[in-house]
Parts: structure tokens; C-alpha cells; sequence
């Protein structure tokens, strides 16, 4: 009888299991909402002080938060959710995730494994749902095989190219008792990334830089994920190379080095777009010739020989046919690049994107009387010292603030690129100062998407968290009135949110953050440092900007890169 | 073009449906997939046909490496291969015209595997051209039902013998 007790006592409940192999992987915090189905782990999760649980109000901000914890600090976010309701409000944060690549691991409750097909009460079935949105996901049979899905899930979560995981978690499993089987080895047959690039091509690389007349690195979030800001720096400054990056690579090459040819794409500089088609050789690193960035894919960079470095083999000559492809980690391969690169004779071509640059700048009107989006963003920027970490929203705010920040750092930005959440800039820049609490982390949102998730912000009040929101309120769904200007007759349908806005003051005060309202240009400095001193809960600044500002250059749909828009347009 | 792929994968949960959500989520198209055992009892085999160009074939092997379940995949397309379909196909016959049927499955060195009054069940196996001309064939008897296994498909080992 004694020795029958001992083993009873030795056995855990599969919520144990799986709390205790989260310490294992060294998970810290994690952001969920509880429900019927997980309010066991929910127990031990309470029991588990090595593990914060930040409770959200709403699945959405838990991915969102989880994104933006994992951009701004390399570790994978982590979710938990319920069953049903629970499971399917995460689908959007997961779509967000997995269209830029962030390691995120998401469990999800679920009925019990006999109840599965029954249309049980809070039965969905999420592995279904979003089979087409994460990297890979396990339905739990046995508690006992919690350990290793754990262990598995993160490695494949952000080893590769890093993508979301989910994990389903029966109730019956999380009940079931049984003894700790440990991870002892990770065998996935089918999963062996390649980090390590293939040294002839690179060679064959490095010789078609070193001979280009107008080189030109383009480079994408790739390289902020692999941390190979530095790398790419020292290979572009070695071989005179000058960088555009994408949205998701602002940050990987500081914009202040006059190599720095700043954003390509629909809303990128002039200078970069420029630079893109008449580069006689370009290297895309970390980034995958998204439509954004293309603009009319027959008409691309019409005069290059092209390289390309990604670490997913599904990038290469998927939208643009490359000429040397080199499968790899970043990391791996620009080093190995570096020991060939010589200095390119690009005088010329410097001389000639130098000139662009003060030809073309980005540029906007300043006035007196009313508040330019740009001014706000140019003005955050110089008195954070071009140090906060900044989160964007979708949309207007986004490219301004891409546009007029003036990156320096990598994983300075966090951003939706792929598939463009609104709603994403207030939960994400939770995550991020959860994840650096030393960091300011200033938040770009517009009327618009600021609303998608304001329940947020509650959470920002409960643990204190001093956010900085920058609400760019235009009192209109800004860029798609954009295109309603330009391409549909001014007809702005269903895109003016002026009349039906709250008072975003009230809203401010009703949650318990600070608010701030600015109306004037000569009044944005004093509130902005006003709003940056404020170090126990989070301020909303609400700058009442010219309304019908647009977002410039701009590349139209379908159009190639150098059939820009300008300002003044 | 028809391009043939073969993919080796892990028999975990959730394996095939990845597989095939794969062609719909992306708009490939797939003309027929078939799954069995393979040599190592813990994977399965696919074969599938799909239509486009090179490019897009190369997309779809791509992307199908990518899944975590997956092992192999390989484009037989370009390399000799042996191919097999089975179909069963079962046709209405009466006594005057059961002589010919069967006449007709003898040419294509198929097999009766069901007989009834009014019904004859044939099994063929060969490539997918011989067996869309056998149902072609037996249209003009009537055909009830048809069941086909899709492609099933391996890299040729000896080059010379004819297939």
C-alpha cells in the first residue's frame, strides 16, 4: 500500500506536465485569456511563479501581445487560450504571425478527446482552422507526450524560418495523470533547415558585387530575425553597397549611414524605388520580393543580375527568377560573404543616389495653423532620440511612422507587413514592453485601428505599463480614403469616422490612462514631452491632424516602381 | 503538362489533410493523389499528379518539403518512372452482350472480379491512358460505377526495359 501511494504522488496531471516543460524551454510569461476548458492549467499556472501570466482582454491582443513580445526580443511569445471562442479569435494574430515569420507558440483548449466531433459545447476544430497559418501544430493524445510537443514546438517554432505553432490541448489530456516523461531527443525527420549556405555560390556572390557598377542590398525582415543587422552592415560598407530595406527591415541598416537609401516599395522613398530599377546588380537578404515591394512584377529591376539569400527555399524564384540563389541562416551566410568582398567601383552610382536623395527627399508641407502626421512622427523621433522602440498599427500611421522615424537599430519596428492587421499596434506594443521593460515603446495608431483593440488598454492600466500611444486622428479610415481620392472619384464609402468617434480623452480617462489632446502644431513638442515623463500607466496623445493628408510616394497597384506618385500629386 | 510527385512522409495526425490543404490553400491544381504505407512502416506514400508549368511545379515541391511532416518529395516528371493506375469498373451486361465484355477486358488483359445478372465488375491496371481507353470501351455497355485508385508512381531503376 505504502509504496502504491508513492507512485500516485509521483504522478502529475497533464497541465503539470505542460507548465513544467514551459519552464524547461524557459517560458516566462505568457499572455492569455482563461475559459472552461483550461481552467485546470489555469490552476497550475497560478501555482507557477516562474511563469507571469499577463491576462488580456480579448484572444486577438493575446497573439498580437505574444507577436510584439517575440519582435522586440528574439524569444518566442506564448498564448493560452480556451476552447471554441477562445481558439478562433486567435486566428487573426496567428495569420499575422505566420505571414511575417514570428516564433509564437499558441495553446488552445479543447474538448475532451471522446467529445471531439460532436459539436460539443466550445468545440472548434482549430487545428483545421489554421492549418494554413501556422509553421505546424499537434493535437495531444497523451499527457505523457506533453514534454516532447513542448520541446518540439518551440525548436521548430524558431529555428528555420520561424513561424507560429499551435497546440491543442484536450481536457481529458490536461486531467490526465501520469508520470514526467522528459524530452530526451528531438528527432523530426522531415524538419532539418539549412543554415549554412553553399560556399561556391556565395563566392559566385560576392565576385558579382564586387564587379557591379550599381549594386544594391535590399534587404527584409530576415535579417532582423536573424540578427544579422551587423553582418549586412559591415558587407555593405566594405564593398560600398548601398541598402533599401523593406518595412519589416527598417532597423537591419541604420538610416542615418549615407549607404541608407531608406524604404523601398509602395510608400518607399523615390530614391530607393529608383534605386531598385536601375541597380545593375541587387542582393535581396532575408526578404521575399513581396508585391509591395515589386510593384509590377514584369517591369522589376529591369537591369540586374540578381542575388538571393533566404532561409526558405519556397522565397527563391517564387515572384522574380534570381540568378544565384543561396539557401541559408543570414547569420551564416553574410560572414561567410564578407571575407570576399572588396570595394565595389560604385562612386558613380553613390554619387548619382546621393544626388536623388536631395532631388527627391521625403518630404511633406509643414503649416502653422494645422498638425502634419509627419511633424508628430519627426517629432516623437527626435525627442525619444530615435531610441523607442516603435509599434505601428495598419495604414496611414504605419508608413508615416516607417517613413519619418529614422531607424537605427534592429527590432527597432514592430509592425504587421504580410498581412496587414489593423488592430495590431496597441496589443503588440504591450507585448514589446513586456518583453523590454527599459525601452520606451511609443505606439503609431490611427482613429481607425486604435479601435480595433482598445481593450487593451486596460491591461496597459492594470500592470502599470507606461505606453506611449500616438493616436494620428484623422477622423477617417485614412488610406483606404487615400485610394478612394485618388482612383475613386473622392467618393469616401464607408471610410469617414469622424461623426461616430468617441472622445478619445474620456476614453482615455474612463480606462485609467492619461490622455492628452494637441491641436495645434506649435503645441506638439510640450506634449509629446509631456507625454514621455508619464512612467505609471499608459498616455494616449491624441493629435488632431490635417484630415485629408496622403501618404506619399506612392507606387500605384499594378504599377511599376519608378511610376511613382509624389507629394503634391 | 502532367508532372508526377512522390512524397514520403511521417504518418503523424493532421498529415494528409496539410498535404492536400496545401494544393487548395495555394490554388494548385491536382489532378489525382493516392496514399499508402511505404517501405518504412512509419511513412506514408503519395503520389500525386498535378497540371502547370515548371515553375509551379517546383513552388509545389517546395512548399510540400516545407511541411514539417514531410521527408521527401520527388519530381519523377523528369526521370524514368514506372506508373500504375487500378480502376474497378462495373458495367451492365445481359446474356447477349456479357460475351463481348468480357472479350473486351480479355484485350486489355483485365480481370472479371464480379459477376452478377445484370452487372459485370472488371479490374484494370495499367498506365492512366490504358485505362481511360477501357472505360471508353465500356461506355457503350453502360457503366454503372467506377472506382480508380489514382497514380501510383516509382523512379525507374533499369533504363533499358520497356515499360
Amino acid at each position: 500500500m505504502a509504496e502504491k501511494k508513492k507512485t500516485d504522488e509521483n504522478l502529475m496531471t497533464g497541465s503539470e506536465i505542460l507548465v513544467k516543460a514551459l519552464v524547461e524551454v524557459g517560458v516566462d510569461k505568457i499572455f492569455g485569456y482563461p475559459g472552461g476548458k483550461v481552467i485546470g492549467l489555469y490552476d497550475v499556472l497560478f501555482r507557477t511563479p516562474e511563469i507571469q501570466h499577463i491576462l488580456v482582454r480579448h484572444e486577438q491582443g493575446a497573439t498580437h501581445a505574444a507577436d510584439g513580445y517575440a519582435r522586440a526580443t528574439g524569444k518566442p511569445g506564448v498564448v493560452v487560450v480556451t476552447s471554441g471562442p477562445g481558439a478562433t479569435n486567435t486566428v487573426t494574430g496567428i495569420a499575422t504571425a505566420f505571414m511575417d515569420s514570428i516564433p509564437m507558440i499558441v495553446f488552445t483548449g479543447q474538448v475532451a478527446s471522446g467529445m471531439i466531433g460532436n459539436d460539443a459545447f466550445q468545440e472548434a476544430d482549430i487545428i483545421g482552422i489554421t492549418r494554413p497559418i501556422t509553421k505546424h501544430s499537434y493535437l495531444v493524445k497523451d499527457a505523457a507526450h506533453l514534454s516532447q510537443i513542448v520541446h518540439e514546438a518551440f525548436h521548430i517554432s524558431v529555428t528555420g524560418r520561424p513561424g507560429p505553432v499551435l497546440i491543442d490541448l484536450p481536457s481529458d489530456i490536461l486531467a490526465q495523470k501520469t508520470s514526467y516523461k522528459p524530452c530526451v531527443e528531438m528527432k523530426i525527420r522531415g524538419y532539418n533547415p539549412t543554415y549554412k549556405g553553399h560556399s561556391q555560390q556565395i563566392s559566385k556572390a560576392a565576385d558579382m558585387l564586387n564587379s557591379a557598377k550599381r549594386p544594391l542590398i535590399y534587404a527584409g525582415g530576415g535579417v532582423n530575425i536573424g540578427l544579422a543587422a551587423d553582418e549586412l552592415s559591415e558587407i555593405a560598407i566594405r564593398g560600398h553597397i548601398p541598402v533599401t530595406t523593406t518595412l519589416l527591415g527598417l532597423g537591419a541598416f541604420p538610416e542615418d549611414n549615407p549607404l541608407s537609401v531608406g524604404m523601398v516599395g509602395m510608400h518607399g522613398t523615390w530614391y530607393a524605388n529608383m534605386a531598385m530599377m536601375q541597380c545593375d546588380v541587387l542582393m535581396c537578404v532575408g526578404a521575399r520580393f513581396d508585391d509591395r515591394v515589386t510593384g509590377r512584377l514584369n517591369h522589376f529591376s529591369p537591369a540586374s543580375r540578381k542575388i538571393h539569400i533566404d532561409i526558405d527555399p519556397s522565397c527563391i524564384s517564387k515572384n522574380v527568377s534570381v540568378d544565384i540563389p543561396i539557401v541559408g541562416h543570414v547569420k551564416e551566410i553574410l560572414p561567410d560573404m564578407l571575407k570576399k568582398i572588396k570595394p565595389a567601383d560604385s562612386e558613380t552610382w553613390l554619387n548619382t543616389i546621393a544626388q536623388w536623395k536631395s532631388e527627391h527627399p521625403l518630404t511633406y508641407k509643414q503649416t502653422d495653423d494645422v498638425i502634419r502626421p509627419q511633424y508628430v512622427v519627426e517629432r516623437v523621433a527626435a525627442l525619444t532620440d530615435h531610441q523607442a522602440i516603435v509599434v505601428t498599427d495598419v495604414g496611414q500611421n504605419q508608413m508615416w511612422a516607417a517613413q519619418f522615424y529614422g531607424f537605427k537599430r534592429p527590432r527597432q519596428i514592430l509592425s504587421s507587413g504580410g498581412l496587414g492587421t489593423m488592430g495590431y499596434g496597441l496589443p503588440a506594443a504591450l507585448g514589446a514592453a513586456f518583453g523590454c521593460p527599459d525601452d520606451t515603446v511609443v505606439c503609431f495608431t490611427g482613429d481607425g485601428g486604435f479601435q480595433m483593440n482598445i481593450q487593451e488598454l486596460t491591461t496597459a492600466v492594470q500592470h502599470r505599463i507606461p505606453l506611449k500611444i500616438v493616436l494620428l486622428n484623422n477622423g477617417y479610415l485614412g488610406m483606404v480614403r487615400q485610394w478612394q481620392e485618388l482612383f475613386f472619384g473622392r467618393r469616401y464609402a464607408s471610410t469617414v469616422l469622424a461623426e461616430g468617434n468617441p472622445d478619445f480623452m474620456k476614453l482615455a480617462e474612463g480606462y485609467g490612462a492619461a490622455g492628452i489632446r494637441v491641436s495645434r502644431p506649435d503645441e506638439v513638442d510640450d506634449a509629446i514631452r509631456k507625454g514621455l515623463k508619464i512612467d505609471d500607466r499608459p498616455v494616449v496623445m491624441e493629435f488632431l491632424i490635417s484630415r485629408e493628408e496622403n501618404v506619399f510616394p506612392m507606387v500605384p497597384a499594378g504599377a511599376s516602381l519608378d511610376e511613382m506618385l509624389e507629394a503634391g500629386h | 503538362m502532367r508532372h508526377i510527385l512522390s512524397v514520403i512522409f511521417e504518418n503523424k495526425f493532421n498529415a494528409i489533410p496539410r498535404i492536400a490543404g496545401l494544393f487548395s490553400g495555394r490554388a494548385y491544381n491536382m489532378n489525382s493523389m493516392s496514399f499508402g504505407l511505404g517501405e518504412d512502416p512509419e511513412t506514408t506514400r503519395a503520389t500525386i499528379t498535378s497540371e502547370g508549368d515548371d515553375q509551379i511545379i517546383e513552388q509545389i515541391a517546395k512548399q510540400l518539403n516545407k511541411l514539417v511532416d514531410v521527408i521527401k518529395v520527388v519530381e519523377l516528371t523528369y526521370e524514368p518512372f514506372v506508373e500504375r493506375e487500378l480502376a474497378l469498373v462495373k458495367v451492365q451486361s445481359s446474356p447477349s452482350t456479357r460475351a463481348e465484355i468480357m472479350q473486351v477486358a480479355d484485350i486489355f488483359r483485365a480481370k472479371i472480379i464480379d459477376v452478377s445478372h445484370k452487372t459485370i465488375t472488371i479490374e484494370v491496371t495499367g498506365k492512366e491512358d490504358k485505362v481511360n481507353a477501357i472505360i471508353e470501351m465500356l461506355q457503350q455497355f453502360g457503366i454503372r460505377e467506377i472506382a480508380r485508385t489514382g497514380i501510383v508512381a516509382l523512379k525507374r531503376e533499369f533504363q533499358k526495359e520497356s515499360s
